[in-house]
């Protein structure tokens, strides 16, 4: 295990001390949470800056035995021919549950153990964040309640099963949309009531500060594994790396430790879902593609890049991902995006089901379909890539076959297997 | 705090003068400010409604401008916010209304900071607090609470009420205390907005004793301080006063009356006389706890 991590953030390039990444960031938070928000603040700086009484060597040692790190970096010959040039694949499909998720969650839930709190809440969408969650906190046996939208509650049934196994309390947002955004709303309520004894186990590097840095930081043992890795493979860094986009916690896991290498494109891959274009009557906007297209504004707690009206309502999103379906976007991504550091790219829902075939028969893997924008990436700019390209397996799809099968089914997907044979669903 | 005697001198550290209306609105015994979402569930229904409220006694009203996020409501407002956003309210809606409604209390404007950020005059591309304050003191608001904006992040909007003779309200929570306490009641205008329980509004049966604690703390600034959250009766509104507030906020109780209407099909009168004498409840209430009477001149 490595030692050095003590000294991870101070290397962080956008460290964010006071929260603020540009214009981006802050606390834009109800007065009642501000004493949880700067108690948090100080044991971030406590534990996972200066790692206080071994908390960095705790975390690092249960992500090992409990999560399976470090995870592997594999190359993709099939996909490395298809697109002549080097593709590897930084399988965090292979964490523990089955995605990236856990290396914020277990951080988090361990770091309120620290803090002597003595109960769990968090929001999921796709619910990889709540079924991470819900493992972290019966691992280190805490009380856990997840909000989740309704919406998504019926799109990810494997997953709530998940999460009542392990012990957590499962309620389901039925305001708006029932999705992503209503679910976090909803926690930071339940917060606003319990904050005295509760932690809020933010699922993304979104929120006021310091969850964008802190979340960053805890998965920010993706891009250093990653840089190792490629060295130890390649002899160099990579040309690009390339991750998918919702708020954003995979894509700074796996740009983290290659922001100051300006040689190094990061390029962050978003759900174009079926259009980028707008429909202000309907407050709709159908795709979550807020780096790309969104506007400055304040969304639960931070100041971002956010899709919402010319009033400032915010936009109901789409993707076919669920996890990906968010109005808003880390505020250390959209700044890095304002200084040209980060490329966005949408995708869109139909090539994400290409992405998501392609690595399925190519390479005998099953993306996300949040994970599959990043292979709808590599196939549609394909001509734009050279040399040695990473790209974050950010998570596994075991959860999204029913969903990937009946979109493709209603989709004229071109490298797709025929599915009909399963049209009475699974 | 050893060293608040200074602050408690004057409403401001800079001695600016808080908007007179609010300060007024004090002066003559314990304010009754009600609260309600401005289009729920229709800018006329809404309009008769807020009109009721001055005649069952409102000293100030708090005009709620609906925000697709509202996440420090409870259901209730909720409810209401997402009533009034389908019923087509907008900023700009919001504005008219308070220029149309007919009442000749103190108009304070509830909203997230979205909106405020996002304002845009019509006819202009420039966008901000500096705007939307403008805005709002040429329609007749006369301050403003934003619940999503700690003092930390309000120096804008501070900077723009000072310059438009609005006051900017802060909430006070049950959790507030120490530097944060003296920082947040170095910036507060009007009045303070004390949060009588921790989580989000709504109307509950009990009167949580974190109430008796917060005006204790807040005892020794000379800011008017009105408790909300969770009062819904004449008799909560007493208690609350006899321990030493000097207003109650009341919101969910009266936006249950609005729902109510709409579930159960009540013409807009008939939901508007309830609302009246709902408020009159309250402000009787508010009076009655009053220790020493203030004199009046009704």
């Amino acid at each position: 295990m490595s030692t050095d991590h003590a000294t991870d953030a101070e290397d962080s390039p956008t460290k964010a001390a006071d929260g603020k990444f540009g214009d981006y960031g802050g606390q834009y938070v109800p007065e009642a949470l501000m004493p949880a928000i700067q108690e948090l603040t100080d044991a971030y700086e406590r534990y996972v800056v200066n790692n206080e009484d071994g908390f960095m060597d705790e975390f690092r040692q249960r992500l090992a035995d409990f999560g399976g790190r470090p995870t592997p970096l594999q190359r993709a010959d099939r996909l490395s021919e298809r697109y002549d040039c080097d593709v590897y694949l930084k399988r965090e499909d292979l964490l523990h549950g089955g995605a990236h998720k856990l290396n914020n969650a277990l951080g988090q839930v361990l770091l309120a153990k620290y803090m002597g709190k003595d109960r769990i809440i968090a929001e999921t969408g796709a619910g990889q964040h709540g079924t991470a969650t819900a493992m972290a906190a019966a691992h280190l046996d805490m009380p856990c309640t997840i909000y989740m939208g309704e919406r998504d509650i019926n799109r990810q049934r494997p997953n709530v099963f998940r999460m009542k196994l392990n012990g957590s309390d499962v309620k389901p947002v039925t305001a708006g949309r029932g999705t992503l955004k209503e679910a976090i709303s909803e926690t930071m309520r339940d917060w606003a009531a319990s904050v005295e004894t509760t932690h809020y186990v933010i699922g993304s590097i979104v929120g006021p500060h310091p969850f964008p840095v802190m979340v960053r930081d805890f998965h920010a043992v993706i891009s250093e594994e990653m840089r190792t890795q490629v060295r130890e493979q390649t002899g160099g860094l990579p040309d690009s790396v390339v991750a998918c986009a919702g708020g954003g916690s995979n894509t700074m896991g796996a740009f983290a430790h290659f922001v100051d290498d300006e040689d190094v494109n990061l390029v962050a891959v978003e759900a174009g879902g079926s259009s980028l274009a707008v429909d202000e009557e309907k407050g709709v906007a159908p795709n979550s593609a807020s780096l790309s297209t969104g506007d400055e504004g304040v969304l639960h707690g931070a100041r971002t890049k956010l899709l919402q009206d010319s009033f400032g309502q915010i936009m109901e999103s789409h993707s076919i991902s669920s996890g990906l379906d968010y109005a808003g976007v880390g505020p250390e991504l959209a700044h890095l995006v304002d200084e040209d550091r980060v490329t966005p790219v949408a995708i869109d829902d139909d090539a994400a089901l290409e992405g998501f075939h392609r690595l399925s028969n190519t390479e005998g893997i099953i993306p996300a379909l949040e994970t599959a924008h990043a292979f709808g990436y590599l196939e549609e700019h394909a001509e734009e890539l050279s040399g040695t390209v990473v790209v974050n397996v950010s998570g596994r799809g075991d959860k999204d076959l029913q969903a990937a099968i009946e979109e493709t089914e209603a989709r004229d997907i071109p490298n797709a297997p025929d599915m009909s044979m399963f049209s009475e669903g699974i | 705090m050893a060293d608040s005697g200074q602050a408690a001198e004057t409403r401001r550290s800079d001695g600016a003068a808080a908007n007179s209306e609010i300060a007024a609105a004090f002066d003559d015994g314990p304010a009754f400010i009600p609260y309600l979402a401005v289009g729920d569930p229709s800018y006329e229904a809404s309009k008769a409604y807020v009109e009721a409220l001055a005649r069952g006694g409102a000293d100030v009203i708090e005009l709620g401008l609906p925000f697709s996020e509202p996440i420090a409501e409870g259901p209730t407002i909720q409810g209401a916010i997402v009533r009034a956003l389908e019923g087509g309210m907008t900023p700009e809606l919001f504005f008219e209304f308070v220029e149309d409604v007919d009442v000749d209390v103190p108009l304070v404007c509830m909203t997230y900071y979205n909106l405020i950020y996002q304002y845009s005059p019509p006819g202009s591309d420039e966008r901000g607090p500096e705007q939307f304050v403008a805005r709002a003191a040429e329609a007749g608001i006369s301050g403003l609470v934003v619940p999503d904006l700690p003092a930390e992040e309000a120096d804008p909007l501070r900077a723009a009420c000072d310059e438009h003779g609005l006051d900017l309200v802060f909430i006070v929570a049950p959790t507030t205390e120490g530097e944060r306490l003296q920082s947040m009641m170095e910036r507060v205008s009007g009045y303070v907005y004390v949060q009588a329980r921790l989580g989000t509004t709504g109307a509950k049966s009990d009167v949580s004793d974190q109430t008796d604690r917060s005006l204790q703390r807040l005892s020794e600034w000379n800011v008017p301080k009105a408790v909300g959250f969770g009062i819904s009766s004449g008799e909560q509104a007493e208690r609350i006063v006899a321990s030493g507030a000097d207003g109650i906020i009341v919101g969910s109780a009266l936006v249950d009356i609005v729902a109510d209407g709409v579930d159960s099909e009540w013409s807009t009168a008939e939901t508007a006389d309830k609302l009246e004498a709902k408020a009159r409840e309250l402000a009787e209430g508010a009076t009655r706890g009053q220790t020493e009477p203030a004199p009046s001149d009704e």
